[in-house]
């Protein structure tokens, strides 16, 4: 173990023991297939933190069999894994859970590298280097170079302007065309038309030897607006994918018993209604139905968020996506694939997210009413200069500097240095955020719904135990580590115990509990009145031959911080409530634990009407969930967020991910946010006041190419500053602690 | 003044050199974890890696 790795015993109070975090088949999807028979794995792990860490998991892992290479990034917090494909997988999550560090399938940004990313970094490397030699160039010019030697000094800078125009300006002219093309006209018109024409008159200015040029200008401009093109494309919107991964959910064939050529496993879409299929312990159901035989359990927290598995028995109806945990069973399908429970809730996911006001970045909004005033500034430049003097290269001259010097690098900046420096700050407190725009609405955030299980709970049930001796609680759970249903899994590992006893004759009763052999006793553990005598407090008892020996209850285990972060939001004049499917009664007991107000028993379909309302009557929603269950109501809230451990759908569906086990993330999320906003507004104020001063000592044509290198280089630079202040507070401390009071 | 106008295309030259390396480095994934390789500086043995993509 590392002087920095968590304690095994926190990390076993987490969650889970060690088999959680993703199983090899959630793995084996995610998994990139490399050729030649090796498979490359990403996970993201928070808890990677320091140099002992990266050694500690490269160590670790290289030594598995089956592992080709494992690589840890620090900054990113990831670990990509080769390893060779086989019949066994080599067990590299397990072995990182052990290890302390709990992995989460990385999917986010598994799309592959991004290659218009690297792309505009090439033209920004391209536009620094020529803008940079322009300016030693022009320094000589302004210095007081004359005659001949200014000219042959304005020709090198004419042919060094010439990649940054043709090579570096490509993204401006590109976007620039689109939206003519449509009719619109975007920020980047007037940039391309500045550039176009300050180059074309610096040209003629260079045949004519001419006293002033713009290169310098063209290409710092196209230098600085690339700068905020690329921070913006950092923080730019990745395709949403989140309805695509529900199809992982469900199986992707089930064994069907009566087929025409006998049994056979068949894929979804060719199951017509009303066919036979065998459903395995611990698989999913595949289409909606009713229990032909067979008896069992079911987990249908994927769908419904509760945390109790229900026992089915013949002629109950079973949803799609339900987990089977303890028999087979055989099902007589009711619906196709299109009518299945899951593909009901991918259509309702659909509307969501089509539903989903469409949110205008504040960028945008600050574009639109811009390009038309620059325009218009610069034509009534010429026009009055031209009535002024009728000096045509004077009028062109002046409207050109016009529009290099209203061109907006400041105002490109702005917005994006500050979300880049937030994300950063995000992802230091273990939060990932999705795009830029998700931060500009979780600022106007005024009210948060939590999801229970998963999400304000761990999702799982820590046992107490009510009576018992030690040893009667070591038998339990000895007992218990022979079934699979989630109680039993929790007593396991709540009471662990070294011996491990000989039972014979072990029988799981669904719904029951499990029964068992030791010495000619039988052991029965499970509900109070099959195992034992009913009992009002204990939910669950040990008993020998009928003689109860120990009895437990079961309380949620609460997320670390769940009660601190909720406190957090109600001081900060949020509201908070509690929306989840799970049993009503629980949900009530736990409201009153946090002091805010919960809804239970409900359906995806009632959470996501419940946002939806509140979203019709002006409030803005941030919804917090993590299952299947929670993902149309995420998609409609304002905006959204889910802890690391969610399912891949509730990942992808959310804005922001926490990726530690945390709950302070939610407010800490909140005040970053709002931050963010505060230095986004004083930005625009700031860049629009550089306009509001530069711009009428433009038109009065007082600018020339020095003034306005100078200018536009300052303003970007003031901006920048006044972003890299996020998260610095010299006054006050803890720094992001506590949030600041306001309401949005 | 002319006599030191040789110094130019030296400058502009080293320039795109700088600029080159840049854009090389870029490609060899050298930006990919800057704190990691700050890190590794301390702990790992001077051999090199199996793991390059290429």
């Amino acid at each position: 173990m590392t002087c920095c790795a968590p304690t095994p015993v926190f990390a076993e109070a987490l969650a889970g023991g060690p088999d959680r975090g993703p199983s090899e088949n959630e793995v084996r999807l995610a998994s990139r297939d490399l050729g030649e028979g090796l498979r490359q794995s990403e996970f993201s792990v928070p808890s990677v933190h320091c140099g002992a860490c990266i050694r500690t998991i490269e160590t670790a892992l290289d030594a598995l069999p089956g592992i080709v290479s494992t690589r840890v990034n620090l900054s990113g917090k990831r670990v990509t894994v080769r390893w060779r494909e086989s019949e066994i997988m080599p067990p590299m999550v397990r072995r990182m859970v052990e290890l302390g560090y709990e992995p989460n399938i990385f999917s986010l940004e598994q799309a592959g590298k991004d290659a218009s990313f690297t792309g505009l970094i090439r033209a920004l490397a391209v536009a620094a280097f020529c803008s940079m030699n322009i300016m030693m160039f022009s320094g000589s010019v302004w210095a007081g170079a004359d005659g001949p030697t200014r000219d042959l000094l304005h020709w090198i800078c004419a042919a060094l302007t010439l990649p940054a125009l043709v090579y570096s300006g490509r993204v401006f002219y590109q976007s620039a065309w689109t939206a003519l093309r449509a009719g619109r006209t975007n920020m980047d018109v007037p940039i391309t038309i500045g550039i176009a024409m300050a180059f074309g008159l610096s040209l003629y200015d260079t045949m004519t030897s001419g006293h002033e040029v713009y290169f310098d200008a063209v290409a710092s401009l196209i230098f600085f607006l690339l700068i905020g093109r690329t921070l913006d494309h950092a923080m730019r919107e990745r395709a949403r994918n989140a309805v695509k991964g529900l199809a992982r959910l469900a199986p992707s064939g089930a064994l069907v018993l009566d087929g025409k050529d006998g049994p056979a496993f068949l894929p979804l879409a060719d199951i017509a209604p009303g066919s036979t299929v065998a459903v395995a312990t611990g698989e999913r159901i595949p289409l909606d139905g009713e229990v032909l035989t067979g008896a069992s359990t079911l987990d249908k927290s994927l769908l419904t968020g509760e945390s109790l598995a229900e026992p089915v028995g013949p002629g109950e109806t079973v949803p799609a996506g339900a987990l089977n945990l303890s028999g087979p069973l055989t099902v007589r399908t009711t619906a196709d694939e299109r009518g299945s429970t899951l593909n009901r809730l991918v259509t309702l996911l659909e509307d969501a997210e089509a539903s989903r006001n469409r949110y205008r970045r504040i960028a945008d909004r600050a574009a639109a009413w811009y390009s038309p005033v620059v325009h218009l500034a610069a034509a009534l430049a010429f026009v009055l200069w031209m009535l002024f003097n009728g000096d045509l290269h004077n009028a062109t001259t002046i409207a050109i500097a016009v529009l290099i010097i209203t061109c907006p690098c400041a105002l490109g900046l702005a917005v994006p240095m500050v979300q880049v420096m937030a994300a950063r700050r995000l992802f230091e407190a273990g939060i990932m955020v999705r795009d830029g725009a998700a931060l500009e609405r979780l600022a106007e955030v005024d009210m948060v719904i939590f999801d229970k299980t998963g999400t304000l709970t761990s999702g799982l049930a820590t046992p107490i135990a009510l009576s018992g001796a030690p040893e009667d609680l070591a038998l339990a759970s000895s007992l218990a580590a022979r079934s699979r249903h989630p109680y039993s899994i929790a007593i396991a590992r709540a009471f662990r115990s070294a011996r491990d006893l000989a039972w014979t004759d072990v029988i799981e009763h669904p719904g029951l509990g499990i029964e068992a052999r030791l010495d000619r006793h039988l052991y029965r553990l499970g509900r109070s009145g099959w195992s034992g005598p009913d009992d009002e407090n204990a939910g669950t008892t040990l008993s020998c031959d009928g003689e109860p020996l120990a009895t437990f209850t079961f309380e949620d285990h609460l997320r670390p911080n769940a009660a601190a972060g909720v406190d957090s939001l109600l001081a900060n004049s949020l509201d908070a409530q509690i929306l989840s499917g799970d049993r009503p009664k629980l949900v009530e007991k736990l409201a009153a634990r946090l002091g805010i107000a919960g809804q239970g028993g409900l359906l995806p379909q009632d959470k996501f009407n419940h946002v939806n309302g509140l979203e019709q009557s002006g409030r803005r929603v941030l919804m917090v969930g993590d299952g299947l269950n929670d993902t149309p109501a995420m998609a409609r809230a304002h905006v959204s967020m889910a802890p690391g451990t969610a399912i891949d759908i509730g990942r992808n569906a959310a804005d922001f991910v926490f990726l530690r086990n945390d709950l302070a993330a939610v407010p800490a999320a909140i005040a970053i946010a709002r931050e963010a906003n505060v230095l986004v507004r004083q930005n625009l104020v700031l860049a629009m006041l550089y306009n509001a001063i530069a711009l009428p000592v433009a038109i009065a044509g007082l600018v020339n190419p020095f003034v306005a290198a100078v200018a536009m280089s300052a303003s970007s630079v003031v901006v920048v500053v006044n972003a890299l202040r996020l998260g610095w507070h010299p006054l006050r401390r803890p720094p992001v602690a506590q949030l600041k009071d306001r309401t949005a | 003044m002319t006599d030191f106008f040789y110094l130019i295309p030296i400058s502009i030259v080293l320039g795109l050199l700088g600029l080159l390396v840049f854009l090389w480095t870029l490609r060899n994934g050298q930006y990919d974890d800057l704190d990691g390789a700050a890190e590794r500086l301390l702990y790992e043995e001077d051999v090199p890696r199996n793991d390059r993509p290429h």
